[in-house]
């Protein structure tokens, strides 16, 4: 049935085409440069489409579209890739991301080759750690997207972009060199490094508590997502870092760490995640409120957003630890849309600094008057964000809050879901605040100069409206999907 | 017999007559530029008799002096590839001792067959000699430069190696007086038949193996025995640095891979006891190298730290290998790989930093700023480099970290790797400094910065390898098992 076209590996790949075009090419001038990378994002994401429409709804719990090929036989390991129906939004969201981050940087000008290159590589590497059906490799490709991003903020960042820029290399680093001990101790124990293997087999008692082995695996994901103590580099990293740079780390680098909590540890020790489901919920909501008050204080445009991330994860780690069914995919729902509202908002925020060369609360005002269309859509984004009915952030939301309310698994669930509810209210609070701070009130007179979204910016924010509207007016079309992919990991749970 | 076995030892030989024809040659010649063709062709001569005798069976020579095995042979390979390497990345650099470039390369090539020796002996007197061969040229050429600094680090490296011998020697005294032999085959008959059950029952056998270890560690440079290091490698010309940080070091954890695991890998007490030493030395040794090395200016300094650091990862695999003998796992190939691996990228690494120094005669990381802008290429090539060397993907350093720690947890040291993964990041700090200064620091002149053609093909070939590695590393691997198998029950 199947025809083996290689499809995954050409998602992943088509951008590494395009990096070695543009590193091949003795001196490209910029026009050049970025249509190739245009060319390159824009198949990997014509690819990713083709994939989604081929995805047989059908099949509950299997992988679609696998390859493999032995890879380290010594150790077992293979080049295994494979997407169902929690990896697949995901891609979705990394292939379009990555294609409009490209549009966003369409005015680079600073060094343009090596800053698209390093662009080009994230976006690969991104797309191997959704795809990759094997710990080694998705180890792999978890630890390649460190390089680009360290250079991206260091270089083409702004601020302290040094001091962000290592700081996100150590939080990362720190919690991926726990998962490699953990990936190492899983294999001993079962002898494969194959995930979904993994999920069917339940690991007994060893030399090492599975406790211990739960959180040597979580630790990394968590700083990734991040989760709440240990969030401290995000607002730096997303305050200093280009514009491109932040939407894909928001938008799709974020949902790395919730998608190995899903695919690793819950899938693999669902009785571990079921016994420290309360802790893990604890943490979520302050998470939610702790990130929603932060945020109520920020004046910084891009700092704003980056904490309201932080809130917005919470969710995803609420719906993930709830257990059940419905939150499980909610919290993927609440990936899938985090990443494209937060992506369109920092290019906004991109835009409007761009314009304004200020991202400080206090310095502007009324801008409506002087760029009407973007003061537009990045009100349909705040909306959006804050859970607008009509929009993709409502279904996630509600799917999260409904899957938690009605969980039975985990004590006290419903106080949780409770508190959480606050988060709601709060990110109503400061994203309409910072609306009618940025664009309503009087118009300042400095700004009457600066002009409105160009056609390449409008192309580009117009594209995450479509999706914001088209998805929360018919989520079926993604829910089904994620379904498929949750059915399987539900009844791992008992639920 | 002996005439049968002299193939055998063809490659060491031949490599031998080559290190004597330039020093001959030197004498009459004027066009200096060919005497490094001949070394290189003296160097593939050598590889050429070691892949004709890759396939024989495992056998000893000379009445159990020297052993050809896959082990053995591999290490050899890797050592002749070191030395190409080198003498291909000093094209330039010797210019600074033009007089003497007849010596250097016999002295580089006589180390070479020293360490080719030293990996394949298998009694103790073959091991010291072979030892004594290849230190003795070494000392010459780490004060081959002759200032101050240089001369300071040849009577350095002098001194301590030179106690350092006496104490493996006296470890050798310790073992030979309890069973007799030199032979360590014949050694570790004797030790398996001993009717004991710990260590501390046989003091003799407890004292020899901790001087050996004492010995081989000033080798390898694991703590305690690593003072020399900075010294030697900040003072020594950056091309014997190079060697000393690569093939030094891997003949070094080969002959200390041979010795404890046929002469103290069984029975069980004795290498669960080796193997604790071992592993404890390598926690401290990666935390030491690691953490001193954060504060390090000097690039040569801060790489001699860094090679402490790998040191200490090599000595995990190490304490792994031992403690898979006597049970029904094979022995990993993991510390072999690595050795591969750290080989090709350390000595990348020294190649850009070498090509850069001759340009711009400085060591210190703040010159380096700018360099992506002075030469793109040698910055890309070093900057991977670093990248594997902290361990990060597409490159070889994260996958033999996996194999070398995968075969740890597998051997119940998962409290050590645990200790390796946290100075990994440690070690991401220090790498990316320079990585850093290069891809952002303003540079303080534009002039560019160029390499000969011999550094750009010895740059490439450890970047390709260090690539290859890391994305295609089955085939490499396969290798490196093989080599181990000889350890097997």
């Amino acid at each position: 049935m199947e025809l083996n076209l290689h499809l995954l590996s050409l998602i992943i790949f088509l951008p590494v085409i395009g990096l070695a075009v543009i590193a091949l090419l003795p001196k490209p001038g910029q026009k050049t440069v970025k249509w190739i990378a245009l060319s390159a994002t824009l198949a990997s994401f014509i690819v990713s489409m083709y994939v989604f429409c081929m995805f047989d709804k059908s099949l509950v719990g299997h992988m679609q579209f696998t390859e493999k090929i032995s890879w380290i036989p010594v150790i077992n390991s293979y080049y295994s890739l494979g997407v169902d129906g929690i990896s697949l939004p995901l891609v979705i969201l990394t292939t379009f991301l990555g294609m409009v981050s490209i549009l966003v940087s369409w005015k680079i000008e600073l060094r343009p080759k090596e800053y698209f290159i390093w662009l080009l590589m994230l976006e690969s590497s991104i797309l191997g750690v959704f795809m990759s059906l094997d710990l080694v490799l998705f180890f792999l490709f978890w630890e390649v997207e460190l390089i680009p991003m360290f250079f991206l903020i260091s270089i083409w960042g702004s601020g302290r972009k040094e001091y962000a820029a290592y700081k996100y290399l150590i939080y990362t680093l720190t919690g991926s060199a726990f998962m490699l001990a953990g990936i190492l101790c899983t294999y001993f124990i079962t002898g494969t490094f194959d995930i979904t293997a993994l999920a069917g087999i339940q690991i007994g008692a060893t030399f090492i508590p599975l406790e211990l082995l739960f959180f040597l695996l979580i630790i990394g994901f968590c700083i990734k997502l991040p989760v709440f103590p240990f969030h401290t580099w995000l607002p730096d990293a997303h305050t200093n870092a280009p514009t491109a740079a932040s939407v894909i780390l928001a938008g799709a680098l974020l949902k790395m760490g919730g998608y190995g909590i899903i695919r690793v540890c819950v899938s693999m020790m669902p009785q571990v995640a079921a016994q420290y489901a309360p802790v893990m919920c604890i943490l979520a909501v302050v998470g939610i409120i702790y990130g929603a008050g932060v945020t109520l204080r920020q004046t910084d445009l891009k700092r704003l957003i980056a904490y309201s991330s932080v809130s917005h994860m919470g969710y995803v780690l609420l719906g993930i630890f709830a257990l059940n069914q419905v939150a499980l995919a909610g919290a993927v729902m609440q990936m899938f849309s985090h990443g494209i509202i937060t992506g369109l908002l920092f290019a906004m925020v991109g835009l409007v600094y761009d314009k304004t060369h200020t991202r400080d609360l206090n310095n502007l005002r009324g801008l409506a008057r002087q760029m009407p269309v973007i003061a537009v859509v990045f009100s349909i984004a705040g909306l959006a964000s804050l859970g607008l009915p009509g929009t993709v952030g409502f279904v996630a939301e509600f799917i999260v809050f409904n899957g938690a309310f009605s969980s039975t698994t985990i004590p006290g669930m419903q106080v949780y879901a409770l508190i959480g509810v606050l988060g709601i209210v709060l990110t109503s609070g400061y994203i309409l605040w910072m609306l009618q701070r940025v664009f309503y009130e009087y118009p300042l007179e400095k700004y009457n100069h600066v002009g409105d979204a160009d056609l390449v910016e409008k192309v580009s924010t117009f594209a995450f409206v479509a999706i914001i509207m088209l998805f929360g007016i018919y989520p079926a079309i993604m829910t089904d999907i994620i379904n498929t992919g949750i059915m399987p990991i539900a009844r791992l749970i008992g639920m | 017999m002996i005439m049968e076995h002299i193939q055998f030892i063809a490659p060491e030989i031949s490599l031998l007559c080559f290190a004597l024809l330039i020093v001959l040659l030197d004498l009459f010649i004027t066009q200096k530029r060919v005497l490094p063709v001949l070394s290189v062709i003296g160097a593939i001569v050598a590889a050429t008799f070691i892949i004709v005798i890759w396939n024989t069976p495992p056998v000893g020579l000379f009445d159990k002096m020297i052993s050809i095995d896959p082990f053995g042979l591999f290490f050899k390979l890797l050592i002749l590839a070191a030395t190409v390497l080198v003498i291909l990345a000093s094209h330039n650099y010797v210019l600074k001792f033009n007089k003497f470039q007849g010596e250097y390369y016999a002295l580089l090539m006589l180390s070479a067959v020293g360490l080719m020796l030293l990996v394949s002996a298998i009694n103790l007197i073959t091991i010291y000699v072979a030892l004594e061969l290849s230190s003795i040229s070494l000392y010459a050429l780490v004060s081959f430069l002759k200032d101050k600094k240089s001369s300071e680090a040849g009577l350095k490296y002098l001194i301590l190696g030179g106690v350092a011998s006496a104490i493996l020697l006296y470890g050798m005294a310790f073992i030979f007086g309890l069973t007799g032999n030199t032979c360590l085959t014949c050694i570790a008959e004797y030790v398996r038949g001993m009717p004991f059950k710990d260590l501390q029952e046989v003091p003799a056998l407890m004292i020899g193996l901790v001087l050996i270890i004492a010995g081989f560690g000033f080798k390898i440079a694991s703590v305690p025995f690593q003072m020399w290091v900075p010294d030697v490698y900040e003072g020594a010309p950056t091309t014997i640095t190079a060697y000393l940080s690569v093939a030094s070091k891997a003949a070094g954890f080969g002959v200390i891979a041979r010795v404890l695991m046929t002469v103290f890998g069984l029975p069980v007490w004795l290498h669960n006891d080796w193997a604790m030493i071992i592993a404890v030395l390598a926690a401290i040794t990666m935390t030491v190298g690691n953490l001193v090395a954060i504060v390090q200016t000097n690039i040569k300094r801060l790489f001699g730290y860094s090679s402490i650091a790998q040191a200490g990862y090599m000595m995990v695999g190490l304490a792994a290998m031992g403690l898979t003998m006597g049970t029904k796992e094979n022995v990993t190939g993991g510390l072999i790989f690595f050795l591969l691996s750290y080989t090709l990228t350390n000595l990348g690494a020294f190649i850009a930093i070498i090509a850069i120094s001759n340009k711009i005669n400085s060591d210190e990381i703040e010159d380096y700023n700018g360099m992506i802008k002075r030469s793109p290429l040698l910055a890309l090539g070093l900057t991977i480099c670093l990248i594997s060397l902290a361990g990060l993907p597409p490159t070889a350093g994260l996958i033999a970290k996996i194999y070398i720690f995968s075969g740890a947890v597998n051997m119940g040291l998962a409290w050590l790797v645990v200790i390796a993964v946290i100075n990994s990041v440690i070690s991401a700090y220090y790498y990316f400094k320079i990585a850093k200064a290069m891809w952002l620091g303003t540079p303080v002149t534009e002039e560019k910065v160029d390499a000969s053609w011999p550094e750009w093909l010895a740059l490439a070939a450890c970047v390709v390898g260090v690539l290859a590695l890391g994305v295609v590393p089955g085939l490499f691997m396969n290798l490196t098992t093989a080599a181990v198998r000889i350890f097997g029950i």
